[in-house]
């Protein structure tokens, strides 16, 4: 049975109020997520940055269905093409995974099995969405892996997990989640397992890639580098909420929320004097406070003011289409430096 | 094609461009070396690994030895292990001993104990192996169907894997010789009995083993990955989760002949065995040998040294197989 998901106006993906609640039994629920909203054109590139805990992969993992069925509770939309992904049922959402929206994870020696050889893993997607032969999915899964820079595929294809390299893995996990030309690929800190040499190829492999096959692209990171280098549009998330919502430029320009203005001072400088202490957030993100209580930052903010206490802050508008929440932006701040890796 | 520029350039003159040249030959071949002969897998890494450990080298020795006299045995044997060769040597309190017609001497019945010996490692072969496939084949199945069952989730699935697991602490809460020793009981004295009785032994260990293995590893990041992708359920269980569920339980089953195999020799020893008491088997021959324990103690020996130095071989092989396979040493 497949589903097409209409191509019309509008985002390819809009979330809107998403949040997901982890409930267990004898233990304090937890809001990984708590109303999170952002939209996705097609082609498009955006970035969802934050801390370790912020609710980055929590949001992919929902938006793709892949969260554990028992204690957990989504709600809010993520309309992709027009339909609720949310609201699917699961199998409508998995024959749409993998054809439509694919997803790259984190560390690519664990996501490959280790005793199955790369050729069955990538044939596999093949044969299940695009209805191939085994034969015809081989040949395409040589081109693929030619395609993502892997040389000697026929040879490749034959191997096993542990005889790549780590960033010869991620290639053949990128080429399986673009195997069936997805409209949207979530890419969830797809770097961070890597040595730098190798971030950067990957980056701009996936960078060649949406721009060759029209994919819209989620960027899961905690790298502000990374986003600099890619991102069309940046969510800065904390707490389970978007803090700060900006077109790349005028991010990195002018940072409104405070958090922001941190994670960008948080980058270390190659221009810094030596010995200088590198920049840190006070706290930890466990500080937080509820957001019923007001804003969750307010225990490390540098620029807590008693109005933060009032309730929890809304998402206020600003110009260029940005957004923040925050009721005492630092609104006058020139640009705070991004690192030297911003503009690779 | 490589190998054409190292052929061609004449090597440079002294031991050292010979060598050289030599060398540039290797990589040649090595780069013409078709890769699936080049890629090493992870059975052949584990079997690499087995080749360098003694005790896996002594282990697969001893059954080896073994499973040769088993093939080979009934048909070198001096004499026939039924046949009362000697029956005219035996006094009433004196059985013969070893001699150059009869390598470890007469039993009580006048039989030639080295040809009895190796007849009976027919026997014990066959009961070990027929057991433990028994055993893994309904372990593996039940075991299985209710990692399968778990890994798929659902309220249905929970309800099956609770069932077929609920079975299974019934069959684990008896010790396993007593069970085989009922099973054998109620199913009467025959070769097939026994088979079945150890194997009904050894399933819940199989069964526990795989469930488990499999549950652990559907929680894999490969397998979140597989989904995330589109694989359909079925194929994620079949496909990915099973293969890497294998291991621990291909070690079992090796360890699993060792205990199968004194396991039938007891039921044997116990009279639950072959009903046709003149076909010679471990288990028989020690029960045999009772009764002269006093006079000829050495006639209880035999079959006791081939009992516990065949259980040893298998339990060395498998002991290392699990070191071998273990996924905290593997690169």
């Amino acid at each position: 049975m497949t589903m097409v998901v209409e191509r019309q106006a509008g985002p390819l993906l809009e979330v809107s109020d998403l949040s997901v609640v982890f409930r267990r039994r004898g233990q304090r629920e937890v809001r990984a997520v708590d109303g999170i909203s952002f939209t996705v054109d097609s082609g498009e590139v955006v970035g969802l940055v934050g801390e370790s805990g912020c609710g980055k992969s929590v949001t992919a993992l929902a938006v793709t269905g892949l969260l554990p069925p028992r204690g957990v509770e989504v709600g809010g939309q993520a309309r992709f093409g027009g339909t609720d992904l949310l609201a699917l049922d699961p199998r409508t959402r998995r024959d749409l995974r993998g054809r439509e929206l694919a997803m790259v994870f984190q560390d690519p020696i664990s996501s490959l099995n280790p005793v199955v050889p790369i050729g069955v893993q990538v044939t596999e997607v093949l044969t299940r969405h695009r209805e191939m032969s085994l034969r015809a999915a081989k040949v395409e899964a040589a081109g693929l892996l030619d395609r993502v820079g892997i040389p000697d595929p026929q040879r490749r294809l034959r191997e096993y997990p542990h005889q790549l390299s780590g960033g010869m893995r991620q290639r053949a996990l990128i080429a399986m989640a673009v195997a069936c030309q997805p409209r949207l690929l979530i890419a969830d800190e797809p770097t961070t397992a890597l040595d730098v040499t190798i971030q950067a190829q990957i980056l701009e492999l996936l960078k060649e890639l949406v721009r060759e096959l029209n994919t819209a692209l989620i960027m899961i990171t905690h790298d502000l580098g990374v986003v600099a280098g890619m991102c069309d549009r940046i969510n800065v998330l904390y707490a389970g909420k978007v803090v700060e919502s900006a077109e790349r430029r005028a991010l990195f320009a002018a940072p409104h929320h405070p958090y922001t203005v941190g994670l960008l001072k948080s980058i270390p400088r190659l221009d810094a004097a030596r010995g200088e202490p590198l920049h840190a957030i006070p706290g930890s993100v466990r500080d937080v406070l509820p957001w019923q209580e007001g804003c969750a930052f307010t225990p490390r903010c540098p620029r807590r003011v008693e109005q933060c206490l009032d309730g929890p802050p809304e998402l206020t508008p600003a110009a260029d289409g940005r957004a923040y929440r925050c009721v005492n932006p630092d609104l006058t701040t020139g640009p705070v430096r991004p690192a030297a890796t911003a503009a690779s | 094609m490589a190998t054409e520029p190292a052929q061609k350039l004449p090597p440079p003159p002294g031991p050292i461009g010979r060598w050289r040249g030599e060398r540039l030959d290797q990589l040649a071949e090595l780069a013409a070396t078709p890769p699936d002969e080049r890629g090493e897998s992870l059975t052949r890494e584990t079997l690499r690994r087995l080749r360098h450990s003694p005790m896996a080298m002594t282990g697969a020795a001893v059954v080896l030895v073994f499973v040769v006299v088993a093939l080979v045995g009934p048909y070198v044997i001096p004499y026939s292990p039924t046949a009362l060769v000697g029956l005219d040597q035996i006094r009433p309190g004196q059985i013969p001993g070893p001699s150059a017609d009869h390598w470890l001497g007469l039993d009580h019945q006048g039989r030639d104990e080295f040809s009895r010996l190796l007849f009976g490692a027919r026997q014990t072969l066959l009961v070990g192996i027929v057991a433990t496939l028994i055993g893994f084949t309904a372990g593996a199945a039940i075991g299985g169907l209710a990692g399968a069952a778990n890994a798929l989730g659902g309220r249905l699935g929970r309800w099956v894997d609770s069932v077929l697991m609920r079975f299974i602490d019934l069959l684990l809460a008896m010790p396993p010789l007593l069970l085989a020793f009922s099973i054998a009981a109620v199913l009467g004295r025959s070769l097939l009995a026994v088979m079945i009785a150890v194997g009904v032994a050894a399933t819940p260990i199989f069964a526990r083993l795989l469930r488990g293995s499999m549950i652990a590893q559907a929680h894999r990041d490969y397998v979140l990955a597989a989904t995330a992708l589109g694989v359909r359920r079925n194929r994620v269980v079949l496909g990915h989760v099973l293969p890497n569920s294998l291991a621990p339980v291909i070690v079992q089953a090796t360890l699993t002949l060792a205990t199968a195999i004194i396991e039938a020799a007891g039921l044997s020893f116990l009279g639950l065995g072959n009903p046709d008491a003149r076909i010679p088997e471990w288990g028989v021959m020690l029960a045999q040998a009772q009764a002269q324990l006093s006079f000829r103690p050495i006639l209880a020996v035999y079959p006791a040294a081939a009992i516990i130095i065949t259980a040893l071989g298998f339990t060395l092989l498998g002991e290392s197989m699990r070191e071998a396979l273990d996924p905290k040493l593997r690169r």
